[in-house]
């Protein structure tokens, strides 16, 4: 979508929104539409808001966003932040609703950047095209890479997400592994042909059980998006309303998959748990994992081998999904809340702040800013493994998103699991997931 | 008896045993309590059971008549009622997977751990050496918490470097996935109830051993009756009272536990380890379908009560015989 | 204790009775009979603690020995301290324990009440109110659990220790379990009680509790281990680390979205379970003893 197009349209939406906006004003006696509504809070009657978050790894990282929030309130000492640790995504994202039905909305939580058409469908989330005042607001909405934002944005253009630890897979290595088998220690896999080469030459020439590790529990479409972006399709449209599992390279890239463990027996059988793969890359049980960049931080401290960071390999083009969390702001907050949250999102995603967040997890600074930041550059120049994922970020596709997610996601999972233990064929699993999904989806074409 | 709720039959306040009558020298003594003393016994009895029963009323009787009505919702706008989610319920493969998981989790994990608990309560009821220890190692499983038992497991089952492939290698028996492999998880999840529900009912069993009287134990050695005979002709008869009780606890505790799917498989590979109450959340939680799961609530609230039926009928029955 | 019947007295009577060859025949399938079941009980037993003890193994362990059997080296406290630092345990446990004595304690009370109503009187809708308890065996508040959530939440309790202990506050099972021992309260206690002018709490405090006294701390353990594992309802019903009890915690703990560390899990299980499992150490002797004898059953 070219760059015109998607303003006009969010200039549409917005001006829709405000006139949503001054209704409900005008409806609540507030008067002066257009004020910022904050102007009210002071240091000494601040805001107070609640952000739920889901991060990867425990104690440390709840410290860095605590010291994230507590530079923010120096800032604005007119808003509080409760942050609140909440799990994973899914956890995460029940809490964030389970509170919002008990009355007590979050004004604003992390939460996959999947969920957005879910919530979308459902009243939960106000796009940040509304809460937007100034110049500066608005250039901060276009400040972020594009691949990130294709999960951030309707097929309208308007903004429903801010994109906060964002992710793509990359291909682990053992390189010690591979200098046993003999390997070229600095060349991972390039390409199907090569992974399965290298794989099958890493599990017979060293200590490792298997050669190459996909994990396939949890969330097996976004793994499985790999393949199907280097069989060179998207499975999903902008609209999030239809899915083309049904395409024959859907088809072979599961049959690929498949064929990892089936035929060339370079990988572990039936299904591969998710959240114990890094766990089988750090025993070195396995000489290949692909897994979300999210784990770089936790490897890199925690690895006893020299191992190495790459991009995924290509069939008909390399490619990965993105991945990972977005900001979204709630609904049913009042709208000072709102406003508040606006100005905590902008301030956690400014170049310093994003680089430092990166720096610490290993997710992919959603700016290019952020990766000019000294700070960044110096992390860059000591641990080169840390930009692989950015210079990926070209050869992206959004992740797999729609309305219904949950029940899309349980069909799609079911018959990519099913295909992988060998219950069903890649094929007949895909068709009928296929029909089912689009079924459901039919009342949003 | 308490089935039979026919409001005639219920008459006027009056104390059980003993009689308590009103009035006597005794009243006088704490003039202060007087006025409580004058409150009739259907009253008093009231109030005591009114604090217990607002709670259980609100929080199972209500809500189950509130499930019923989520469950009746058409999908859509408008308060229309109509079977729309019993109807999906009954063409949806992975409810009737989670079903028939359960309903294969229950059969096999109950009889399992009634015949473990018996064995080993006949075995830790002897007098022998560090008894208490024995009777300690095997209770303690059952006052873990179920997800710090699942992460145990967890550990345990993985395919790589978890204990039991390990140990499976070295006696020559190959690796196997076995939370991953849509045919051995659900076994494997078995065994972790099974370990974590056998040393509960133990203790039932073991005060069930008390109450057979030693003479019968005595006359079975004075005859030259074998051990196992007597186990057979003696004490499992004599058990089958705790046997029909522990096995009604078994059974809701085998639709009721669902802690361990969290931390252990989630409910795959493809919904192999899916069990109904895991389903029934995840549908009104993660997947924000709350009318759906209401419709399923209702089934597995039909299964308890028809088992609770049961329940009663035994008891009474019970209670016809002493 | 009721029924100590031993082994010794067995086959000494049993001499007896019996012709000599009978006798030394059924002692050597006697004694063989022994040691099987003494080999069995003990097999049983450590294949029941193994894992449990595994996990304090492997908790005090060094990450890269964990895995090894060198029990002289790489003892470590390393990962019980860093675990603790990673979550508000003391928050947790201080959440936990206030959680189970506040229910064990309402739920005694609320029970002795109810029992000793559903004992003695004879009211209107007894048997209806009696058939609803009996029902509530089997109908725990985790099974409704999305109404009961709705309802709670209503209620202003949603993420509240009390939101997560109101629905339990009353317990059918000690209810049920009570009125039975009721029921064998000698009605000449009752009696001699009366005549002394006790008024009827006071016979409930004074007659009945103390007989039932081996139900009620039976029931009352039971009830704290089961509040302290209970999951499901407090992770639906908790949304901040203010309200959560120590399983919903180390839940959180357990699912990080990159992966698990398993030595800081066992470490993680030991702080869990530790609390719970010194308290059934030191009250092991009398649990049992009570529960034996307040013939549950």
């Amino acid at each position: 979508m070219s760059q015109t197009v998607r303003t006009r349209r969010r200039v549409i939406g917005r001006s829709a929104a405000a006139l949503g906006a001054t209704a409900l004003l005008l409806a609540a006696c507030n008067g002066d539409a257009g004020d910022d509504p904050l102007a009210d809070a002071t240091a000494d009657d601040p805001i107070e808001i609640t952000m739920y978050y889901p991060i990867a790894v425990g104690g440390p990282l709840e410290d860095v966003v605590d010291g994230l929030i507590a530079g923010f309130e120096d800032e604005n000492p007119q808003i509080n932040v409760t942050p609140v640790y909440s799990g994973n995504y899914d956890d995460t994202a029940v809490q964030a609703t389970t509170a919002l039905s008990a009355g007590e909305p979050p004004a604003t939580t992390v939460l996959l950047s999947t969920e957005m058409f879910a919530l979308i469908d459902e009243d939960i989330i106000v796009p940040f095209d509304d809460l937007v005042i100034t110049d500066e607001d608005e250039a901060w909405l276009d400040s972020f890479y594009d691949e990130f934002m294709a999960n951030s944005r309707d097929d309208e253009g308007n903004t429903w997400g801010i994109p906060f630890q964002r992710s793509t897979i990359v291909q682990y290595y053992n390189k010690e592994a591979f200098e046993q088998a003999g390997l070229d220690p600095e060349r991972a896999p390039e390409t199907w042909e090569e992974l399965v080469e290298i794989a099958t030459a890493v599990q017979e020439g060293s200590d490792v059980s298997w050669g190459v590790q996909m994990p396939s529990s949890g969330f097996p479409y976004w793994l499985f998006q790999t393949f199907t972006t280097q069989m060179g399709v998207e499975v999903v449209s902008a609209a999030g309303n239809e899915v083309y599992f049904d395409k024959p390279e859907v088809i072979e890239a599961l049959e690929f998959w498949y064929s990892l463990s089936d035929e060339h027996g370079v990988h572990p059988p039936h299904v591969v748990d998710w959240g114990t793969t890094p766990e089988d890359f750090l025993q070195q049980e396995v000489g290949i994992i692909w897994t979300t960049t999210g784990n770089l931080s936790r490897i890199r401290s925690d690895a006893t081998f020299d191992f190495g960071v790459a991009p995924m390999p290509s069939n008909v083009q390399p490619g990965s999904p993105t991945g990972g969390g977005n900001f979204y702001i709630f609904a049913d907050a009042p709208e000072a809340e709102q406003r508040a949250a606006f100005e905590l999102i902008r301030y956690l995603t400014q170049p310093e702040q994003a680089a430092e967040w990166s720096i610490e997890t290993g997710y992919v600074a959603p700016t290019p800013e952020a990766w000019e930041t000294e700070a960044m550059q110096e992390y860059v120049a000591d641990f080169p493994e840390a930009e692989v994922a950015r210079d990926q970020l070209e050869n992206t596709v959004r992740e797999l998103s729609t309305y219904q997610r949950g029940s899309v996601y349980d069909l799609i999972n079911d018959a990519l699991q099913s295909a992988l233990t060998g219950e069903v064929t890649p094929e007949e699993a895909l068709l009928q997931a296929n029909e089912s999904i689009n079924d459901l989806l039919a009342p949003y074409r | 008896m308490a089935t039979s709720s026919d409001p005639a039959a219920v008459g006027p306040a009056e104390a059980v045993t003993p009689e308590v009558t009103p009035g006597g020298d005794p009243w006088a003594r704490r003039s202060f309590l007087a006025p409580l003393r004058r409150v009739p016994n259907s009253v008093f009895a009231w109030a005591l059971i009114l604090p217990a029963m607002v709670i259980l009323l609100g929080f199972s009787v209500v809500p189950m008549i509130t499930t019923v009505w989520a469950s009746l919702q058409e999908p859509g706008i408008g308060d229309s009622i109509g079977p729309a989610n019993y109807e999906r319920m009954i063409n949806d493969p992975v409810f009737r997977q989670s079903l028939r998981n359960n309903l294969v989790f229950s059969l096999v994990t109950v009889p399992v751990s009634l015949a473990i608990a018996m064995l080993m309560a006949v075995l830790v009821d002897r007098e022998i050496r560090a008894r208490g220890f024995l009777r300690m190692a095997l209770f303690t499983p059952a006052m873990l918490p179920v997800i710090a038992a699942a992460a145990i497991f967890l550990a345990f089952y993985q395919p790589n470097f978890g204990l039991i492939n390990v140990i499976a290698q070295s006696i020559g028996v190959p690796r196997q996935n076995w939370l991953g492999d849509p045919s051995t998880v659900l076994p494997s999840l078995m065994v972790v109830m099974i370990w974590k529900e056998a040393g509960f009912f133990m203790l039932f069993y073991l005060a069930g051993l008390q109450t057979i009287s030693p003479e019968l134990n005595e006359a079975s050695t004075l005859e030259g009756t074998g051990r196992w005979t007597h186990f057979r002709r003696v004490t499992f008869p004599l058990l089958m009272p705790t046997t029909l009780f522990t096995s009604i606890v078994g059974v809701a505790n085998s639709f009721k536990q669902v802690d361990f799917i969290f931390v252990m498989t989630q409910g795959g590979p493809n919904n192999a380890s899916n069990l109904l109450l895991y389903n029934i959340y995840l549908q009104a939680f993660p997947n924000r379908n709350p009318d759906y799961a209401a419709a399923m609530t209702v089934v597995l609230v039909s299964i308890l009560v028809a088992l609770a039926v049961i329940q009663i009928r035994m008891f009474d029955r019970r209670i016809h015989y002493r | 204790m009721t029924a100590q019947h031993t082994e010794s007295d067995r086959s000494t009577t049993g001499e007896l009775f019996v012709s000599s060859a009978r006798a030394r025949r059924i002692m050597r399938a006697e004694r063989f009979a022994n040691a099987t079941e003494l080999i069995g009980v003990w097999l049983l037993a450590l294949l029941w603690i193994a894992p449990l003890a595994y996990v304090f193994w492997a908790a005090f362990r060094r990450t890269d020995v964990a895995l090894t059997f060198q029990p002289f080296t790489g003892w470590t406290f390393d990962n019980i301290i860093t675990v603790w630092g990673m979550a508000p345990f003391g928050r947790f446990y201080y959440n936990t324990i206030l959680l189970v004595v506040g229910l064990s304690a309402g739920q005694i009370i609320l029970g002795c009440l109810a029992a000793y109503a559903f004992t003695r009187y004879r009211f209107p809708l007894h048997n209806l109110m009696f058939t609803l308890v009996l029902l509530q065996l089997m109908i725990f508040p985790e099974v409704l659990l999305g109404e009961n959530f709705r309802l709670v939440a209503s209620l202003g309790l949603a993420d509240t220790l009390r939101g997560i202990g109101l629905p339990y506050l009353a317990s059918a099972f000690f209810i049920f379990l009570l009125r039975q021992t009721f029921k064998s309260v000698p009605v000449e206690l009752v009696e001699a009680a009366e005549v002394e002018g006790a008024g009827r709490l006071e016979i409930l405090w004074k007659v009945y509790v103390p007989i039932a006294r081996p139900t009620i701390i039976a029931f009352g353990l039971v009830s704290i281990s089961f509040h302290w594992n209970n999951f499901l309802w407090p992770l639906v019903i908790t949304q901040s680390v203010e309200a959560r009890p120590i399983t919903v915690g180390i839940y959180r703990f357990l699912s990080p979205e990159i992966g698990i560390n398993f030595t800081a899990l066992t470490a993680g299980t030991v702080i869990t379970v530790l609390p719970l499992l010194a308290l059934f150490l030191v009250a092991q002797r009398a649990f049992i003893q009570n529960f034996l004898r307040a013939g549950i059953k």
